[in-house]
């Protein structure tokens, strides 16, 4: 064996244009399998990460996705409410630490406005319980102040100090702006690669004050109050759309919602943030499976070309083949080195498309975060990761056992005198 | 070495496939060191016998010994030991491997072989030394030790082939029309030199053609037609 091994890999660099356009096929298929399975993990790291240390949400009741889509990615039309008194008797419950209450429906250039309290700063978690961080400025606290996630004061170039005006509503509709009432960017908050980041936050009671001349999701015609004198009229809000609740103590979350679910004022819903987004994610698997299918098949497109590229060398390898026989090589060795030869190409494509996989992480990993707000959690490796690799090396270790095997039939087929 | 060579009684090979043998031998002896011309026309199974010889068939009845050991009797991996150990090969062409130097492709059977390295050892100090001194005996010039065997003409190619079936010294060299591709001088030349060589190395060489012309210079020589009883194989 030890014989055959500079042969091989002499034999191998004498026919390395092939080669290596076979192992460019390989290192490529690996690390689309590698990239996808990172990324469907760190989305899906990302998608849990959105909300963390909330306890419970709390809304009018509907589906529990649904309440997870508003209160959490700030997705859909909000239909029923739940009443401000509802949030107030949450809140005032004693296994309840805090409460955030949010009022969501407007929306500043596709942005959505979330009308929450100052608690929002203060409690919200996001990824690994880390807690919200000012970039620049600070909470809202006059009543026309707005405080920007990372993403739309990048992408809509705002600054601390700058007047933005709120669109009644998702936008779309000419004539639904508040624009007799703008507001003031106090804060801008530093990036967090969660719904956040889109989020554009006012106080509930400045959401109560733009709406105060409204009706129906239309103005009052001939009835404006001017943004100066909203402060004499009563701007408690009268609804909010959820309620993310934080406990003293986690035991008691069942009891709560139990609870919360049998309410008698109103018809109420609380959903374990956590189960809810999992079930989330379970909507989007068929689209996550048909991305690993078809790496999957990238990689077996690969093999299967190396195996072809193998095999129709094999022709012009005869010679040689008969040659190694005259000089001692048993067809088992000729088996050997054609098998050795597979692996070897298929080893180091998997190792090189690991390699690729790890720099482009780590290049690409920060635009990621920008963009998609895919955080690459890690850089090496995972044990799933080398158990994809053992895969790819195992199937194209046997994939090569063919032309190892054509080679052995050929050599004792052929003996000394090769016919073409 | 006292007994032939090769001593072969009564063998039979029929090709799988085939309705009649190919071979059907009473008997041939080639003593250590003769030198043997063996010819026929195409088809007349010369290449077969060759094969059978270097252990790669095996006979279907038969006896086949080389150097005193029942060729049939042992096991496929201990015929290709016995073949790189006591058998140098020369084939009519494509003798060598593309991708490595004429002094690796002189040098392969060593690879493979540990009793060719060390006798190869014994002769020139060093196996490379050994190949080297083969190398200039078959005139070829220093120059092209190091260069890819593909970039030397066919008449220097087989010179490297012959090169390889003799380092290491072993008793038999078989030569399956070797000089079929060279013109008339070359042929002559190339003959000569191989012929001085196995004299050197002692070994007995079995030197296959269909080409008559060759014949005058051995001191034997064998009609595959007058050796071989099977009619089916000539066609
Ligand atoms: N690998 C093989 N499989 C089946 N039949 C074979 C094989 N090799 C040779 N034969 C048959 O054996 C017979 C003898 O072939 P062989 O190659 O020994 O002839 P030869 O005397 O060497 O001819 P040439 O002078 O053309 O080289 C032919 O009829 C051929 O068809
Ligand atoms: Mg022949």
């Amino acid at each position: 064996m030890s014989h055959l091994l500079p042969l091989a890999l002499r034999s191998a660099w004498n026919r390395r244009h092939t080669l290596g356009l076979t192992l460019l096929a390989i290192v490529l298929a690996v690390t689309l399998l590698l990239g996808i399975e990172r990324v469907r993990q760190d989305a899906r790291a990302g998608f849990a990460h959105s909300v963390s240390g909330t306890d419970l949400v709390v809304g009018a009741r509907a589906s529990p996705i649904q309440l997870i889509l508003y209160a959490v990615f700030r997705i859909g039309e909000t239909t029923h409410d739940m009443s401000w008194e509802a949030a107030r008797m949450l809140a005032e419950r004693p296994e309840v630490a805090w409460t955030i209450p949010l009022a969501l429906g407007d929306s500043h250039l596709g942005y959505p406005v979330v009308g929450t309290s100052a608690d929002y700063f203060v409690h919200f978690r996001h990824g690994d319980r880390q807690p919200l961080r000012f970039a620049g400025g600070r909470p809202f606290e006059a009543l026309f102040e707005a405080v920007l996630g990372a993403e739309v004061a990048q992408r809509l170039g705002y600054r601390l100090g700058d007047r933005i005006t709120l669109t009644h509503g998702g936008g779309g509709f000419t004539g639904a702006e508040h624009d007799d009432k703008p507001f003031t960017v106090v804060g801008v908050l530093a990036r967090t690669g969660t719904p956040v980041d889109r989020s554009v936050h006012i106080s509930l009671q400045a959401m109560e004050a733009i709406h105060l001349d409204w009706q129906g999701g239309a103005p009052i015609p001939g009835f404006s109050i001017p943004a100066e004198l909203v402060g004499k009229f009563d701007l408690t809000p009268k609804s909010v759309t959820a309620v993310l609740v934080g406990l003293h103590d986690r035991a008691a979350v069942f009891a709560l919602q139990r609870e919360l679910d049998g309410y008698r004022a109103e018809p109420l819903m609380a959903v374990l943030p956590g189960v809810a987004l999992s079930q989330l994610w379970d909507l989007l698997a068929v689209a996550e499976r048909a991305l690993l299918a078809m790496s999957t098949l990238v990689v077996a497109v690969g093999l299967a070309g190396m195996v072809a590229v193998v095999l129709a060398g094999l022709g012009e390898r005869r010679r040689e083949l008969a040659i190694l026989r005259s000089v001692g090589a048993r067809p088992r060795d000729l088996f050997a080195l054609l098998a050795l030869e597979g692996f070897a190409v298929t080893l180091l494509g998997a190792l090189l498309g690991l390699l690729l996989v790890t720099v482009l992480a780590a290049g690409l990993g920060p635009w990621l975060q920008a963009s998609y707000g895919i955080a690459p959690s890690h850089a090496w490796p995972t044990a799933q990761e080398w158990q994809w690799l053992g895969w790819v090396l195992a199937v194209g270790t046997l994939a090569s056992l063919l032309p190892g095997y054509r080679a052995y039939r050929l050599s004792l087929a052929d003996g000394l005198t090769p016919r073409i | 070495m006292a007994g032939p060579v090769i001593a072969l009684r009564d063998l039979v090979f029929r090709w799988p496939g085939q309705t009649g043998p190919c071979l059907d031998i009473a008997a041939l002896r080639v003593e250590a060191g003769e030198q043997v011309f063996v010819h026929g026309p195409s088809g007349s199974g010369k290449s077969t016998l060759l094969n059978l010889l270097a252990g790669v068939l095996v006979p279907d009845g038969g006896e086949l010994r080389a150097l005193d050991v029942d060729l049939p009797r042992l096991s496929a991996a201990a015929r290709d030991r016995f073949r790189v150990d006591h058998v140098g090969l020369i084939f009519q062409q494509f003798n060598l491997i593309p991708y490595l130097s004429v002094l690796d492709n002189v040098l392969l059977p060593c690879r493979f072989s540990p009793r060719r390295r060390q006798r190869a050892s014994a002769d020139g100090g060093d196996a490379r030394a050994a190949a080297a001194a083969l190398l200039t005996h078959l005139d070829l010039a220093e120059s092209l030790w190091q260069r890819p065997a593909t970039a030397l003409s066919v008449g220097q190619q087989q010179r490297v082939a012959a090169a390889r079936a003799l380092i290491g010294r072993p008793e038999i060299v078989i030569a399956d029309e070797p000089t079929s591709a060279l013109d008339a001088a070359r042929q002559a030349a190339f003959l000569d030199l191989l012929r001085r060589e196995c004299a050197a190395a002692d070994a007995a060489l079995l030197f296959v053609s269909h080409d008559q012309r060759l014949a005058g210079v051995f001191p034997r020589q064998l009609a595959m037609g007058e050796i071989n009883r099977a009619t089916g194989a000539a066609s």
